[in-house]
């Protein structure tokens, strides 16, 4: 492709505007009302997730909770747009994604509750475990995705990350590997605008992430984040065109994290309440909920439907965390290493010795 | 370290003479030939064999899809082994030189080390780093460290320092087939040392080996510092000191049973390694003679080691490292008078 052709629209790809009224494209489709309404059923489960979540951090339940509040529908679309065979790379923040790719809620939120790391097969769910330390998954995502050309299997990878993680030395990499050796792997920006506290405008002099992808000699495109049909539309693409060998894409979606970085954080320090309202007005359910209504997909009875199946697993979520869990403290000692080594059989002989005398020691 | 001369491919028997340089081309030829899942990729691997060479004609002889070039970042050669392992691979991955290492370090450290324990060993990761490492070469600055401390104080990582040319083939090839990541460090200054390899021959990782017998105290070495103390025990045999040699071969997991048989038998330790000694692999291995044979100890455990500095520069580097002088004087301080 000639250079050109990599460099994205400047403006962001948007196929339902904020007001729910459709933007007509020359290039990108939208998809079917009925296809949409699936979408916002999606939406509105993951909205009770992000939110009752954050109710389970506040009681304790949950040692901590990134919440993708605002971003529900680049998680639902990253997920959409793959086939069952594809591969997911999430950061933390990306739980609902991984809730969407079919692991168990309550397993998801396994490293966040905090009783181990990772509480799925990642093989079995096509998910990488969630990578806390920024952009690094992307460039195990490039690898899989080149393990997957070297077998001839038609994977695509789905890799994630925010703005803040595009100023980490991994994003230039991963984004160079997977260009050079031209891999099926779709890089998914969600630009919240926030990393932690740091806002977009100190992390990047660019006013768009998705123009470097040209630097690399890939296409990029920027798209609406909060937009669920031009979402699904550029990534779909994206998908496709990885998928036909064509190798990578960049994309970048512009949405906002409408809540605090975690619980644990006050956003109120550094940013206003009127500038978090300004993105409420453009929420990525209110907008399609407006055109599925104004197009006869949506009524009554299966907002209905959609609000008691979200009820349904946020009851699920409060019934699996609200349970007690006895930790395994042989299990700290049991996968550092495929077959364990004296050393370690020492030091959990040596704990165990110690919990069974406390143990002792209390029923005395 | 014996020198032999070359001698003429002795094919029945697989016994053959080579360099450690050769010994690891070698093994990596036969792995790529075992397993169509192994791949060898890094910074000049490919059309030039590596810098020095290892990876001599592999691309010619299994394609580039099998041995090949990859920009230069350390960090994304040794993440995408990683996404490689977990989608099927048996990548081996070479680091040019010990310090450019250092870019990896996050992967290595955040990754590597814990995605087996991370996942509940649903994901191992069956990756070899390759890191030519330590000095004796006149390498200028970041060409000589010795970094085998950061790696060993990573639970996860099996990290593996052989000094001769058959411990190089057999444990590269034990390192590729092992289920869990290896860190593989080569100690440049012996590659082009020759030595006799029987390519049938298997062995383990996590096994030291006593490879000099002796009465009088042990000397505890690996890797660079193996040729040392075995020239060290021979100047002492001379003088009527009969000391034993090990050599430590897999650093982590660490083999307590073989060397603390051999201290007890002697009841005296030295143990030998070119990096600083400050909280090192040296240091650790003394701690664990200290606990674990006091009762047999006729004297405090001895280290030589390198200084507490920055490696130094090659004209100054026949100061820094440690030799076969330090060493029999460190033998020398074990109260020979009790």
């Amino acid at each position: 492709m000639s250079f050109s052709q990599l460099v994205p629209r400047n403006a962001p790809v948007q196929l339902i505007n904020a007001d729910g009224k459709a933007n007509s494209d020359d290039s990108y489709a939208t998809a079917s009302p009925a296809a949409l309404a699936e979408g916002y059923r999606s939406l509105v489960v993951s909205r009770r997730v992000n939110d009752q979540c954050n109710a389970l951090a506040r009681q304790g339940r949950l040692a901590v909770y990134p919440s993708s509040h605002g971003q529900e529908a680049c998680q639902v679309a990253a997920v959409s747009v793959l086939d069952d065979g594809d591969w997911l790379f999430p950061t933390y923040r990306d739980s609902v994604a991984v809730m969407l790719r079919g692991v168990a809620p309550a397993d998801a939120l396994t490293q966040m509750r905090g009783d181990w790391h990772c509480g799925y097969d990642p093989s079995e769910f096509r998910v990488a475990p969630q990578s806390t330390p920024l952009a690094t998954q992307l460039i195990h995502a490039v690898g899989f995705a080149h393990a997957a050309v070297f077998k001839g299997e038609p994977t695509v990878v789905m890799a994630l990350c925010g703005d803040g993680a595009t100023s980490e030395g991994d994003f230039h990499e991963a984004m160079n590997f997977a260009a050079v050796f031209h891999l099926p792997v779709v890089f998914f920006v969600q630009n919240n605008r926030f990393a932690i506290s740091v806002p977009f405008a100190k992390q990047s002099a660019a006013e768009s992430l998705a123009h470097k992808a040209a630097g690399y000699g890939m296409p990029g495109e920027q798209v609406d984040g909060n937009d669920l049909a031009a979402l699904l539309a550029v990534l779909g693409t994206a998908v496709k065109r990885a998928r036909a060998g064509e190798g990578p894409t960049l994309v970048e979606a512009h949405t906002y994290r409408m809540q605090a970085h975690t619980n644990a954080d006050d956003d109120t320090r550094y940013r206003d309440s009127e500038e978090v309202q300004e993105w409420v007005a453009r929420d990525p359910l209110a907008r399609l909920r407006k055109y599925l209504r104004s197009k006869n997909a949506l009524d009554d009875e299966k907002e209905t439907v959609f609000a008691a199946e979200a009820e349904e697993i946020a009851a699920t979520l409060r019934e699996a965390l609200n349970t007690d869990i006895r930790p395994d403290a042989g299990e700290l000692f049991r996968h550092v290493y495929a077959t364990s080594t004296p050393q370690l059989d020492e030091q959990w002989g040596s704990l165990r010795g110690e919990l069974e005398r406390s143990e002792d020691g209390a029923q005395s | 370290m014996t020198i032999l001369q070359e001698n003429p491919l002795q094919v029945d028997t697989g016994v053959e003479t080579l360099s450690m340089a050769a010994a690891l081309n070698r093994a990596l030829a036969d792995e790529l030939a075992a397993d169509d899942g192994v791949v060898v990729f890094g910074a000049d691997v490919g059309a030039l064999g590596g810098v020095f060479r290892i990876t001599d004609g592999l691309t010619a002889r299994f394609g580039e899809n099998r041995c090949f070039d990859t920009p230069v970042a350390e960090s994304a050669m040794v993440g995408t082994a990683v996404g490689m392992a977990m989608n099927g691979l048996r990548p081996v991955v070479e680091m040019q030189f010990d310090a450019f290492a250092y870019p990896a370090f996050e992967q290595v450290v955040s990754h590597v080390a814990k995605m087996g324990n991370r996942t509940r060993g649903a994901i191992r990761l069956p990756m070899v780093i390759r890191i030519p490492y330590a000095g004796g070469i006149g390498g200028v600055e970041h060409h000589c460290d010795s970094s085998e401390a950061y790696y060993v104080h990573t639970p996860g990582l099996t990290v593996v320092a052989p000094a001769t040319p058959q411990d190089a083939y057999s444990l590269l090839r034990e390192a590729i087939r092992f289920p869990d990541p290896v860190i593989f460090l080569e100690p440049k200054k012996l590659y082009w040392a020759k030595g006799q390899v029987d390519t049938s021959s298997t062995d383990e990782i996590g096994k030291a080996r006593v490879i000099r017998e002796g009465t009088d105290a042990t000397l505890v070495a690996y890797g660079t510092s193996v040729p040392i103390a075995l020239e060290a025990a021979e100047t002492a045999a001379a003088e009527g000191r009969s000391l034993q040699v090990v050599d430590v071969r897999t650093l982590s997991p660490y083999d307590d049973a073989t060397i603390d048989a051999a201290v007890r038998s002697t009841g005296r330790a030295v143990v030998i390694a070119e990096a600083p000694g400050f909280a090192s692999m040296a240091s650790e291995i003394a701690a664990r003679i200290s606990e674990r044979c006091f009762s047999w100890l006729e004297a405090p455990v001895r280290r030589v080691t390198g200084f507490d500095i920055p490696y130094a520069p090659p004209k100054l580097e026949h100061f820094y490292l440690p030799d076969v002088d330090r060493v029999l004087d460190a033998v020398d301080s074990l109260n020979w008078d009790n």
